[in-house]
């Protein structure tokens, strides 16, 4: 590799040619204060935090921008920089909505950070500030643009989705970030998926919040009140409490979810191996009756608003089946009602999910094939967490305890649908056994894994060579659409999860700040644990839990049956844009 | 080819348009062939000559007879007197036009013009824009011939270098070194643009040029193709100049039409094309890479340099872009050699710039000078002065990136280098003069104003900060300045000027600075006297009326709007000072002088 040395306030360093003034400060043990810049995607300059001086150039320069070269001579901690960073911070502050202690993201706040690190007491360029009213008329995503720093990278992250529904509208001081013709974030083609509330650094997007909802729930005795969790919240619900990432905490989880008053504790992972059961044998019918293909997964509620709104023609390919959170809600309210002699009116299903979609999806009015809503109440995360903090639970030494049973078992196969490639991987398993009659040799599809935008594989099962492709980022998935549509690509499956690294960075998920995210990738870091947790499961293929084949037994006869299409199966519509 | 006894010239550039030489040459027309004189004389629409405030001007050759502002009106006399009985029409002559003898001075004589030194303006006003022969006649296109059949590319670049030409745009950077970049930069499609995106309040030369001129502009660019090698060119024009716009686009189709753009030019084997991009009107897309994010179809937003345009420009590819006004001088640089141009103007700025005269000056116009003009040439000579004797105060220059001139620096020759080194700069021309009425605060004010509305808003600095400079001098321009104000306005231009992201936000804090260096006691006295030395500020005004020349008339009484003023008839009225909103009519109405504003 090509290097180049780098003078950084006078210490010399050796770095790859093509690194940034950052870059090399970092390798020279020098942290320099960023806002805007978001790795590989908002790198634009635009903040003015990193300046330095450039031995050579007239002004300060952005150090997250402005490549190396050699011999480049780096002043980081000058008189000039530090009053520049400084003046450019208390004006971003003086312009910005400082109700930080009502404000959702205190204490995990890259602009609170800065004001720390400045120590600044005092902000000497007071002026006006516009006031705009907060838009939170869509079920996922609230806007408060007066909070909103303009750092872009919002837009940024939009846009490398392939949906760029927001961006700056007017200029100068009255330049605003929002959708357009003043639009609602509702009221165009969003698709729910958070990206931007992960993306952004301080409180101008955030959660719908549904935690009162489900308070007001759990203290209703009328009510039967169960929650289901998504495989991706269980290693990153620890984070919420200062936990490292990629901490598994599923033990932990089901305690707190016990003590905050939940009659019944399920998994989102039963519906899982559901899913692979109904998915899977979609997929057989579809390849053996001539059926569209490929077919594409439908797990993602991002991905399906996408599709419905932007690749339309695409529709028939997607799999029929819900995703496992209505799955599992239409279960609870059809079959667990029915075992138990419940009332459905007066079951109350919350789920807890690392996506912001799921709220929107929850609401679809399709999805409520017993005559009630499948799903009643979303929490992300994040909302899961305020919930255990409020209720004083020490978490991290809360004791582990277990799903309840009837629709709390699980396996392995289930557990990796929360990272990229996982639904490819766990319908593989199942389907190559269906086929062949005997398992893979390797259950461990490496080809499918990992952080690559999209992945392709292929496997042989008897005669059938299986063409396999994964895209995770509505923006990778319309490059792999693409291809298809063009006939350049032909596969028999798509997994296709909206957001980037799939569930386990959803958009619910707790947020790791800019800084942390260039050392530690959460997308790596936590499907690592959901990995190991697929490892430490006695039973990793899905057609091996014991209570999805009691389920089938007992009341779904068999895949794809008459009544599984009722309550586990659904349609899509082509969406206007605008 | 036919001749004609007698041309008629008749300006078609803006301000003439604007003042109706549309009409001029509709009534022309029309007596011409009441009088059967279509034959014989010949109308040309030309483009401008500088003297705008005075349009719509016509010039009948072969007399030189320089008639100003001439209104349709006018027209019959001029045809029956001068074109059909040779009678020149004395009233309608310039004033500085006429000889004490009465008798029409050659326009080389007349002061407006004596001092000025036509290069890139050297067609305006001379030739039809509209017809490709008629720059063709005068050289046209000659230099790219020599270019194309003579010259490697390598030595075009050398020939800018040896000029010594800088950019007309506003910051000067050496334009053969930029084609040197751009030549050298690898890759197989480069890009040539030009930026006619000209924004600074009160310039118009490069609009000018492209009225008067449009072929010089693109011969050069064509040169430049060819230089750097590129095949494809794009004008980057403001919409607001419509009629630049039909003037360049009938001269690229004029020029493709005979085979002078296109593939295969002069049978060479260049091929090289123009296309039209057209500004929606943001002073930033005058900034480079904003302008390029435009051409691209993308909101017009700077980005950081490096990387630079010389090596990833538009659509990511190698792009050289240089203003209108830079690209006028190139065929005359290619055809009179660059020793020529670099033995005008002075060590370090080399050829002549275009500046836009306007404010308290009475010839209010485009004039053209070689570096190294003072101020005092500029304003007294071929400025004609202040109108009224009025003192000469300063000169803005550079518009709302320049700063301003004090009178102690009327002697300095202009150039590049010693604009900055007073804290004002070229800028893309724009000179306004100001006299011993105008507030430099709120001349700061104004310009800031400018800056703030124009700011793109992409990095805080800019956005915020120069809103915040603004409410300081809104509010010490109202008599809410406090103590701090001054020193929080340098701190905040400092910082602005050493972290904008681009060359607006850096230079947006000059006239701010500039008048804090020249004219700090202007600045105090608003701040901790509350009053405006010049009497512009109405916040800072007091209005009172002087008892021993008023007559008790009641004038001012009877228009006061909020019926400040009282008094007795035939005695000296009073103004209840807690009332009066200081709007002036008292002021303005007084017929003996006895409201004084202080």
């Amino acid at each position: 590799m090509e290097t180049v040395k780098v003078m950084v306030d006078g210490v010399q360093v050796e770095v790859p040619k093509g690194s940034t003034i950052l870059d090399a400060a970092k390798i020279a043990g020098i942290d320099i204060p960023t806002l805007c810049f978001l790795k590989g995607i908002n790198e634009i300059g635009a903040c003015r935090i990193c300046l330095v001086e450039v031995e050579g150039t007239r002004a300060l320069q952005a150090s997250c921008v402005y490549p190396v070269s050699d011999g480049m001579v780096v002043r980081t901690n000058t008189p000039a920089v530090r009053e520049a960073r400084r003046v450019n911070l208390e004006l971003i502050l003086s312009n910005h909505d400082r109700k930080c202690l009502t404000c959702v993201r205190n204490q995990n706040c890259e602009l609170q950070d800065l004001a720390e690190r400045f120590h600044v007491k005092d902000i000497r360029f007071e002026g006006e500030s516009i006031h705009y009213p907060v838009d939170d008329l869509s079920p996922s995503i609230v806007r408060d643009a007066n909070k909103c720093i303009l750092c872009r990278r919002c837009v940024a992250v939009c846009a490398s989705q392939g949906v760029g529904v927001i961006g700056p509208v007017d200029r100068g001081f009255r330049t605003i970030i929002e959708p357009i013709f003043n639009r609602s974030i509702n009221n165009v083609p969003c698709i729910n998926c958070g990206q931007c509330i992960l993306a952004c650094p301080v409180g101008a997007i955030r959660e719908k919040d549904d935690v009162e909802k489900v308070w007001t729930a759990l203290q209703d005795p009328n009510l039967h009140v169960v929650v289901q969790t998504a495989p991706a919240v269980r290693v990153a619900l620890g984070e919420e409490f200062g936990m490292e990432m990629g901490t598994r905490v599923t033990g932990k989880m089901a305690a707190a979810l016990r003590r905050l008053g939940f009659d019944k504790v399920f998994d989102t992972n039963f519906s899982a191996d559901l899913t692979i059961m109904e998915e899977g044998t979609e997929l057989l019918g579809r390849i053996k009756n001539g059926g569209k293909l490929p077919l594409i997964t439908s797990c993602s509620p991002g991905w399906i608003k996408f599709c419905e709104q932007f690749y339309p023609d695409f529709l028939d390919n997607i799999s029929t089946c819900k995703s496992p959170q209505q799955m599992l809600g239409a279960l609870l309210k059809s079959y667990y009602v029915e075992k138990n002699g419940l009332d459905p009116a007066k079951v109350f299903v919350v789920s807890v999910m690392p996506c912001t979609a799921k709220k929107f999806e929850a609401q679809r009015p399709e999805l409520s094939s017993t005559g009630y809503p499948d799903v009643d109440v979303v929490l992300t995360t994040r909302e899961l967490g305020r919930m255990i903090k409020e209720a004083g639970l020490d978490f991290p030494n809360l004791p582990d305890e277990e799903f309840d049973p009837t629709l709390g078992e699980s396996t392995g196969a289930a557990v990796i649908f929360g990272a990229t490639g996982g639904v490819m991987e766990a319908a593989l398993r199942t389907v190559a056994e269906i086929v062949t009659g005997k398992p893979l040799d390797d259950i461990e599809i490496k080809a499918v894994r990992g952080i690559e935008g999209v992945k392709e594989a292929e496997i042989q099962l008897g005669d059938l060579l299986v063409r396999a492709a994964v895209a995770h980022g509505t923006g990778n998935a319309k490059a792999l659409l693409e291809k298809v549509k063009s006939g350049e690509k032909e596969y028999h499956f798509i997994e296709v999860m909206a957001c980037p690294g799939g569930c386990v960075t959803g958009g619910g998920q707790p947020i790791v700040k800019a800084k942390k995210r260039m050392d530690r990738d959460p997308r790596e870091v936590r499907a690592a644990a959901i990995y190991d947790e697929d490892r430490d499961k006695p039973l990793r293929k899905s057609h091996e839990n014991p209570e999805v084949k009691k389920l089938y037994e007992e009341y779904l006869q068999e895949p794809n049956s008459h009544k599984a299409h009722e309550l586990l199966h659904t349609h899509y519509v082509a969406r206007q844009k605008y | 080819m036919e001749l004609y006894r007698s041309h008629v010239l008749v300006c078609e550039g803006t301000g003439c348009h604007c003042s109706g030489s549309a009409d001029v040459i509709q009534k022309l027309k029309e007596e011409l062939e009441k009088h059967q004189l279509e034959n014989e004389i010949k109308i040309v629409s030309t483009g401008c000559f500088g003297l705008c405030e005075i349009g719509p001007i016509v010039i009948v050759y072969p007399e030189g007879a320089f008639y100003s502002g001439v209104k349709s009106d006018d027209v019959p006399e001029i045809v029956s007197e001068h074109l059909l009985k040779g009678r020149i029409v004395k009233r309608l002559l310039y004033h500085d036009h006429v000889t004490e003898a009465g008798i029409a001075k050659s326009l080389d004589e007349v002061e407006f013009y004596k001092k000025q030194m036509r290069v890139t303006l050297r067609n305006c006003g001379v030739i039809n824009p509209e017809k490709i022969e008629e720059y063709i006649a005068f050289d046209g296109y000659r230099a790219l011939g020599k270019v194309l059949t003579e010259m490697t590319p390598v030595e075009v670049v050398e020939i800018m270098k040896a000029s010594g030409l800088r950019g007309r745009g506003g910051a000067g950077f050496p334009t053969g070194r930029k084609w040197e970049f751009a030549h050298n930069a690898p890759g197989d499609k480069k890009y040539v643009c030009c930026n006619a995106d000209e924004g600074d309040p009160g310039a118009f030369m490069d609009r000018s040029i492209l009225e008067g001129d449009p072929h010089s502009v693109l011969e050069a660019m064509a040169i430049a193709g060819y230089a750097i090698g590129a095949d494809q060119g794009y004008i980057y024009v403001r919409a607001e100049y419509p009629i630049a716009v039909k003037r360049l686009t009938i001269a690229v189709a004029q020029a493709r039409n005979l085979g002078l753009l296109g593939k295969n030019i002069f049978s060479t084997g260049f091929n090289f094309d123009i296309e039209l991009r057209l500004g929606a009107g943001a002073f930033v897309c005058g900034e480079e890479t904003a302008l390029m994010s435009s051409i691209e179809g993308s909101r017009g937003e700077p980005r950081p340099r490096p990387p630079f345009p010389a090596l990833k420009g538009v659509f990511g590819k190698p792009t050289l872009l240089n203003n209108v006004e830079t690209y006028a001088n190139i065929p005359q640089i290619i055809l009179k050699g660059p020793e020529w141009f670099a033995s005008i103007g002075t060590e370090k700025s080399k050829g002549t710039k275009v500046f836009a005269l306007g404010g308290k000056i009475n010839n209010t116009g485009l004039v053209e000078i070689a570096m190294g003009t003072t101020l005092r040439e500029i304003v007294y000579d071929i400025g004609g002065g202040i109108p009224g004797g009025k003192k000469f105060k300063a000169a803005q220059t550079g518009g709302p990136s320049g700063g301003c001139i004090s009178a102690e620096n009327l002697d300095m020759p202009i150039d590049y280098d010693s604009l900055t080194e007073i804290g004002s700069m070229m800028g893309s021309g724009g000179l306004i003069v100001m006299d011993e009425d105008n507030c430099m605060v709120d001349i700061a004010r104004f310009f800031l104003e400018f800056t703030v509305d124009e700011s793109c808003g992409k990095c805080p600095p800019c956005r915020i900060g120069t809103k915040r400079m603004l409410e300081i001098l809104e509010r010490i321009t109202q008599g809410k300045g406090k103590e701090g104000d001054l020193e929080n306005l340098e701190t905040l231009a400092k910082n602005i000027k050493a972290s904008a992201l681009c060359g607006l936000g850096q230079t947006a804090p000059n006239p701010v600075l500039s008048t804090l260096r020249y004219f700090r006691d202007e600045y105090n006295a608003h701040v901790y006297d509350k009053k405006c030395p010049a009497g512009v500020c109405h916040a800072l005004l007091q209005y009172t009326i002087v008892k021993d020349l008023c007559t008790g008339c009641t004038l001012c009484a009877r228009e006061c709007p909020v019926g400040a003023i009282s008094g007795e008839r035939k005695q000296p009225f009073t103004i209840d000072q807690d009332k009066c909103i200081k709007c002036g009519v008292c002021f303005e109405k007084c017929r003996f002088n006895a409201i004084e504003k202080k």
